[in-house]
C-alpha cells in the first residue's frame, strides 16, 4: 500500500501527486493552441478592417463648385477657364477635358457656368484629414469654399470607369481589370484542357510505371516551385525564344497557365477518382470502349469537381503578381487593352505600381483596388464552394 | 456484315489511339515546364558564371552591380533571405501548428466548420496584398514600437516583412498539419487516454510524434514558400544587400534582387541582368530539394497509416 501525505486521496492507491500539475499543464497547452488560432483570426479581422478603412475613402473624392468659363482663351489654355486662385485646387485632368466638352456640346462656347468640378488630390487629402502639400494661400481658399459649402466629398465612380493615370485623383482600376480578364482567358484556355487531359490520362489510362510516377512527382513538385521562377521561364522562353510581345496578356496568360496547371490536375484527379468503379464496369459490360466510358460517363460525373478545382486555380492565378512583373506587365497602361498582344497590366500588378507611388492618394486607391480584388477572389471561391455543395454526389 | 463491323471497329480503334496519344502529350507538358524552368535558368546562369566567378558568387560578401568593377558576392543576400525566412517560420510554425492542433483535437465540428474557412481566406489573399499591408501598416507600427523601446528601426525592416510573411505561411502549415494529425488513428489516442494520460499529454507524446513526418513536411513546404516569396519582400524589405544580425535593419533577399535586376533597363546580356538567373538557379535547387524531401516524408506517412485523403 502506498502511503500518501495528501489526506484527500488517502483511500486511493492510484492517486498521482503530480496530477494537479499535469492538469494545469494540459490547460496551458490547450490555451496555447487556442491562442494561436485566435491570433490568426484576429489578424484577419485587423487586416480586413485596416484595408477597408484605408480603401473606403477612395470611393469619395473632393469636388469644388466653381465658375468655369468656356471661350477661345480657355480652349487654348485650359487653365484660364477658372479664376486664378482656384487653379491649383482643381484637377489638371478635369481641365484637360474642357476642349472635349465643347466639342461634344458646342452651345457651351462663350458661356460661364457654375458647376461641380473634380478637385486636385492635395485638396482631397486635406479634406480627408491627411497631410497635404497645399500652400497657405490655397488653404485659405479651401476654407472659404468650405464655408460656403462649395467644397465637398461626394461619391464617385472614377475608380471604376478610369484606367491608370499619373494624376492620382483621376486613376482607376478599369484598364487593369480588362487586362486581368484577357490574361485569365488565355490562362484558362490553356490550363483547363491540358490539366483535365493530364488528369484523365493519369487516372484512367496510365498504368503504374516509371513514366507515370515521374509525371506525378513532377506535378507535385511543380506546385511548390516559387512563382517568380515561372516568370524567369516566361522571360527566357516565351519572350526571348519565341519572340512573343513583352508585357502582353498572351505571355502573362501562358505563364500563369503553367502555374495553374498543377492545381487543376490535382483537383481533377481527385474528382475522377471519386467516381465509383461500378460506373465504369457498367459501361464496359455494355460494350463501350474506354474512351467512350470516360467521355460519356466518368467525365460528366466528375465535372463539378473539376470545375470547382479550376475555379480555385483561376482565383490563384488572378492574385499572382511576381511572375508578371518579371515579364514586364507593370507598364503604365492608361487605356484598356483590346487585344491579347498589346501591352497590358493586371490588377495585382497595378496595385503593386500604385503602392510604390509617392502621392498619398495612391495608398487609398491601392487599398480600394485590394477591396475589389478580394471581393472578386472571395466570390470566385464562394462560387466554387456553392458548386461543390450543389453537385456533390454521395456514392 | 462482318466486314463492316470490323472496319467500324478499326475506325474507332484509330480514334481511340489518337485520343490516347493526345492525352499523353498533354501530360508531358508538366514535365516540359519543369525542364523549361530548369534550362531557361541554367543557360542564362552559365552565361553569368562565364563572366563572374561562381566561387565568389557563393562565398563573396560584396554585391555591387552597376559599378565599374562590379562584384557579385551573394552572401549578404543569402543572409537577408535567411533572416527574413527565420522570422517568418518562427511566427508560422508555432501558430500554424497550434491552430492545427486546436482544430483537429479540441474544437467541436461546428467550430471547425467556422474556423477552417477563415484560415482558407488567409491562404487566398494575394501576396501583393500582404506586401502592401506589410509596407503601409506593419512597418510603421514596428518603427513606432521600436522607438518606444528606445531602438531604431528602418521602414524596410526585416522584421516587418518576416512577420507578415509568417502570417501568410500559417495556412500552409496549419492545413497540412491538420490533415496529418486527423489521419493519426484514433486507437492511439484511446489507448493513451486509457492509460491515464491527460489529453494534452496524449497529443504531445502520442499524436504529435506519430504525425511528425507530416508536420516536418508541412514546415519544409512553408520554408520553401518563404524562400520563394517575392511580393512581400519586394514591397516591404530593402534593396540593399546588408550583412547584419539586427532584424530591425533593412535587408534584401534573393527574390528581391531577381526582380530588381530584371525590371531595370540594363541590356539583357549584362552581368547585372544575368545575375538574376544565377540567383534563380540557387533558389530553384534549394526549393527543389526541400520539396522533394517534403513530398517523400508525406508519402511515407501515407504508406504507414494507409490514408489516401492527403
Amino acid at each position: 500500500m502506498i502511503l500518501n501525505k495528501n489526506k484527500r486521496s488517502n483511500n486511493n492507491p492510484f492517486y498521482d501527486e503530480t496530477l494537479k500539475k499535469r492538469h494545469k499543464k494540459a490547460a496551458r497547452f490547450k490555451a496555447f493552441t487556442l491562442t494561436s488560432l485566435v491570433f490568426s483570426v484576429l489578424f484577419l479581422v485587423f487586416f480586413l478592417s485596416d484595408i477597408v478603412g484605408k480603401g473606403m475613402p477612395a470611393f469619395k473624392q473632393a469636388y469644388l463648385n466653381i465658375e468655369i468659363t468656356y471661350n477661345e482663351k480657355s480652349l487654348n489654355n485650359t487653365r484660364l477657364a477658372v479664376e486664378k486662385k482656384y487653379r491649383r485646387l482643381i484637377s489638371r485632368a478635369w481641365l484637360r477635358n474642357i476642349p472635349r466638352q465643347v466639342r461634344e456640346n458646342p452651345s457651351l462656347m462663350n458661356t460661364t457656368s457654375r458647376q461641380w468640378v473634380l478637385a486636385d488630390d492635395q485638396v482631397d487629402q486635406y479634406l480627408k484629414g491627411h497631410y497635404s502639400k497645399l500652400k497657405k494661400k490655397d488653404l485659405e481658399t479651401v476654407k472659404e469654399l468650405t464655408k460656403y459649402n462649395f467644397l465637398r466629398l461626394s461619391f464617385t465612380t472614377i475608380f471604376f470607369s478610369n484606367g491608370d493615370s499619373k494624376i492620382p485623383e483621376y486613376a482607376g482600376i478599369k484598364s487593369a481589370f480588362i487586362g486581368s480578364i484577357l490574361t485569365l482567358l488565355i490562362t484558362m484556355a490553356f490550363a483547363f484542357p491540358i490539366g483535365v487531359m493530364t488528369a484523365i490520362y493519369l487516372e484512367e489510362f496510365a498504368s503504374d510505371n516509371k513514366f507515370t510516377r515521374i509525371i506525378e512527382i513532377n506535378i507535385n513538385n511543380l506546385a511548390a516551385i516559387p512563382s517568380i521562377l515561372f516568370g524567369l521561364l516566361g522571360l527566357a522562353i516565351f519572350i526571348s525564344l519565341f519572340g512573343m510581345p513583352r508585357s502582353s496578356p498572351l505571355v502573362g496568360g501562358l505563364t500563369l497557365a503553367l502555374m495553374t496547371l498543377p492545381i487543376i490536375i490535382v483537383s481533377s484527379r481527385a474528382a475522377l477518382r471519386s467516381v465509383p468503379d461500378s460506373i465504369r464496369q457498367a459501361g464496359f459490360a455494355l460494350g463501350l470502349t474506354k474512351i467512350q466510358v470516360t467521355k460519356d460517363h466518368v467525365l460528366p460525373l466528375a465535372f463539378p469537381g473539376i470545375l470547382t478545382g479550376s475555379i480555385i486555380g483561376l482565383a490563384q492565378a488572378m492574385g499572382e503578381t511576381a511572375p508578371l512583373i518579371i515579364i514586364g506587365m507593370i507598364a503604365f497602361i492608361p487605356d484598356s487593352p483590346s487585344s491579347f498582344v498589346e501591352a497590358a497590366t493586371v490588377m495585382p500588378a497595378q496595385l503593386f505600381t500604385w503602392a510604390g507611388m509617392p502621392e498619398r492618394m495612391y495608398i487609398e486607391k491601392t487599398a480600394a483596388g485590394i477591396m475589389v480584388l478580394l471581393t472578386l477572389l472571395i466570390s470566385l471561391n464562394g462560387i466554387a464552394i456553392y458548386l461543390r455543395k450543389k453537385y456533390e454526389v454521395k456514392w | 456484315m462482318k466486314h463492316s463491323f470490323t472496319s467500324k471497329n478499326r475506325n474507332t480503334q484509330l480514334k481511340e489511339d489518337a485520343i490516347k496519344t493526345l492525352l499523353i502529350v498533354a501530360s508531358t507538358i508538366s514535365i516540359l515546364t519543369t525542364f523549361g524552368i530548369l534550362f531557361s535558368i541554367l543557360f542564362e546562369a552559365i552565361e553569368f558564371f562565364k563572366m563572374k566567378s561562381f566561387w565568389y558568387f557563393i562565398s563573396g560578401s560584396e554585391w555591387s552591380p552597376g559599378t565599374e568593377n562590379s562584384k557579385f558576392g551573394a552572401v549578404p543576400i543569402f543572409a537577408g533571405t535567411f533572416m527574413i525566412t527565420a522570422i517568418a517560420l518562427s511566427v508560422a510554425i508555432p501558430v500554424g501548428l497550434g491552430s492545427a492542433i486546436y482544430m483537429s483535437e479540441y474544437a467541436s465540428l461546428q467550430t471547425r466548420d467556422l474556423l477552417k474557412p477563415m484560415l482558407e481566406i488567409l491562404a487566398g489573399i494575394p501576396t501583393v496584398v500582404y506586401g502592401f499591408f506589410a509596407a503601409i501598416t506593419v512597418a510603421p507600427l514596428i518603427v513606432k514600437g521600436a522607438a518606444f523601446f528606445g531602438l531604431e528601426a528602418t521602414f524596410n525592416s526585416a522584421l516587418a516583412s518576416g512577420v507578415v510573411m509568417g502570417i501568410m505561411i500559417i495556412p500552409v502549415i496549419s492545413s497540412l498539419s491538420d490533415d496529418v494529425i486527423r489521419a493519426v488513428p484514433d486507437s492511439q489516442r484511446k489507448a493513451a487516454l486509457a492509460l491515464g494520460l491527460t489529453q494534452a499529454e496524449t497529443i504531445r507524446d502520442i499524436v504529435i510524434p506519430s504525425a511528425m513526418p507530416g508536420i516536418i513536411s508541412a514546415s519544409l513546404l512553408g520554408l520553401s514558400k518563404a524562400l520563394g516569396e517575392t511580393m512581400i519582400v519586394v514591397m516591404a524589405a530593402g534593396l540593399r544587400p546588408n550583412l547584419s544580425w539586427n532584424p530591425l535593419d533593412d535587408m534584401t533577399t534573393v527574390t528581391v534582387r531577381i526582380v530588381d535586376s530584371l525590371v531595370g533597363d540594363q541590356a539583357f546580356n549584362s552581368p547585372e541582368t544575368l545575375s538574376a538567373f544565377g540567383l534563380g538557379l540557387i533558389l530553384f535547387f534549394v526549393t527543389l530539394v526541400l520539396n522533394i524531401i517534403s513530398l517523400n516524408l508525406i508519402r511515407k506517412f501515407k504508406e504507414k497509416y494507409k490514408v489516401n485523403t492527403l
